[in-house]
């Protein structure tokens, strides 16, 4: 019987969890911070070629998005031809004129001069579309752009 | 009198609380920032000047057929020897006189380039090429500059060009921006991103 005696006098004292909220707060800060909400719901297949001389596209607030790439499988109605997409919906060649002049017009004015345009491309769209993207923009004069890639060997595009 | 102690509030349900937040960060999070390739569009076409004439031998061109095969002088070549043969053709300096090149490591050979200044690239790509391999080819070229200037860069500053770059950009960099903005500049004068991209072909029938 003396063994089972003992036993309550050696029993560890229970671990305070007194400090768990406050690690999990630190972590929610962390993520609240570091988040970025995605403004746009993408309407199309969105699969970024590979590119390894690359820059960051750092200052979000100065950034015109153009998305193209043939219409995900929710939107398989519309086609299944390349497709734009200018905030939420298709939009044809022609808007992104009114689109980019609108973007532009919409940011302060002494940020204006440093836009720059992210052509999200899908890596199975045809050149021509794009090429279509490019003379829209060079007809508005925005002519800084960047083809949003992720990061890897170019010799992962061609097999 | 019995003093009234106001009742502790019970913290457990804190963390629960805390935890329910947190993960709905997590999930709405995208920590990715954009990367890519910057490219500088030409201005419209109707403000182009006529082009001045450039000779053949300063002309390097590259094609991208509606079959996503890749011809670097009318001949076709694979991707991995793109970037080695636009070096070749950049830092050749086969010009004499006021075109030489000093500071060019090339073959010399008077069939190719003359000056790093007048070597054009011109990038040819048909309606129907994929993106990709558009990307993948431009991604070369682009590399092939970039082995130059960094080249050029550790010889003549001690730092490689894309090191540099990253300096510019660095809020806490110590040293001295405006003059880091003028040796960028000096580099990138002395391989100057030519790369000319024409209308795309129709694909001929």
């Amino acid at each position: 019987m003396s063994i089972f005696k003992k036993k309550p006098k050696t029993e560890l004292p229970a671990i305070s969890t007194a400090s768990l909220p406050d690690i999990v707060f630190m972590l929610l800060f962390f993520f609240m911070v570091a988040t970025v909400m995605r403004n746009d719901t993408l309407i199309v297949k969105n699969e970024l070629p590979y590119a390894d001389q690359i820059e960051k596209l750092d200052r979000k607030n100065m950034v015109i998005h153009i998305y193209a790439g043939k219409p995900s499988s929710r939107y398989k109605n519309v086609g299944t031809e390349a497709k734009i997409q200018l905030n939420d919906k298709f939009a044809p060649v022609q808007e992104i004129k009114s689109f980019v002049l609108e973007e532009i017009k919409s940011k302060p004015e002494e940020l204006r001069p440093f836009l720059t345009t992210a052509l999200k491309v899908d890596k199975d769209t045809k050149m021509g579309l794009v090429g279509d993207i490019k003379k829209e923009l060079r007809a508005v004069h925005m002519l800084k752009i960047n083809y949003t890639t992720k990061t890897g060997q170019a010799s992962n595009n061609i097999q | 009198m019995a003093r009234r102690l106001a009742p502790e509030v019970n913290a457990g349900s804190m963390a629960d609380i805390a935890f329910l937040l947190l993960i709905f960060f997590l999930v709405s999070t995208t920590i990715e920032t954009d990367y890519g390739i910057s490219r500088r569009l030409p201005p419209p076409p109707e403000e182009i000047k006529p082009e001045v004439h450039v000779r053949e031998k300063n002309l390097f061109r590259v094609e991208l057929n509606q079959v996503n095969e890749l011809f670097v002088e009318k001949k076709p070549l694979r991707l991995k020897q793109l970037k080695a043969a636009a070096i070749d053709f950049l830092d050749n300096g086969g010009g004499v006189d006021t075109e030489y090149c000093s500071y060019c490591k090339g073959m010399r050979d008077p069939k190719s380039s003359d000056n790093p200044n007048k070597a054009i690239i011109s990038l040819i790509n048909s309606r129907e090429t994929n993106y990709e391999a558009y990307i993948a080819v431009q991604n070369e070229l682009i590399s092939a500059y970039n082995e130059l200037r960094n080249r050029e860069a550790l010889r003549v500053y001690g730092v490689s060009f894309t090191e540099m770059k990253v300096q510019l950009k660095d809020v806490n960099h110590s040293g001295d921006k405006s003059k880091l903005k003028e040796r960028i500049k000096e580099i990138q004068a002395m391989y100057p991103e030519k790369l000319s991209e024409a209308e795309p072909l129709t694909a001929e029938l």
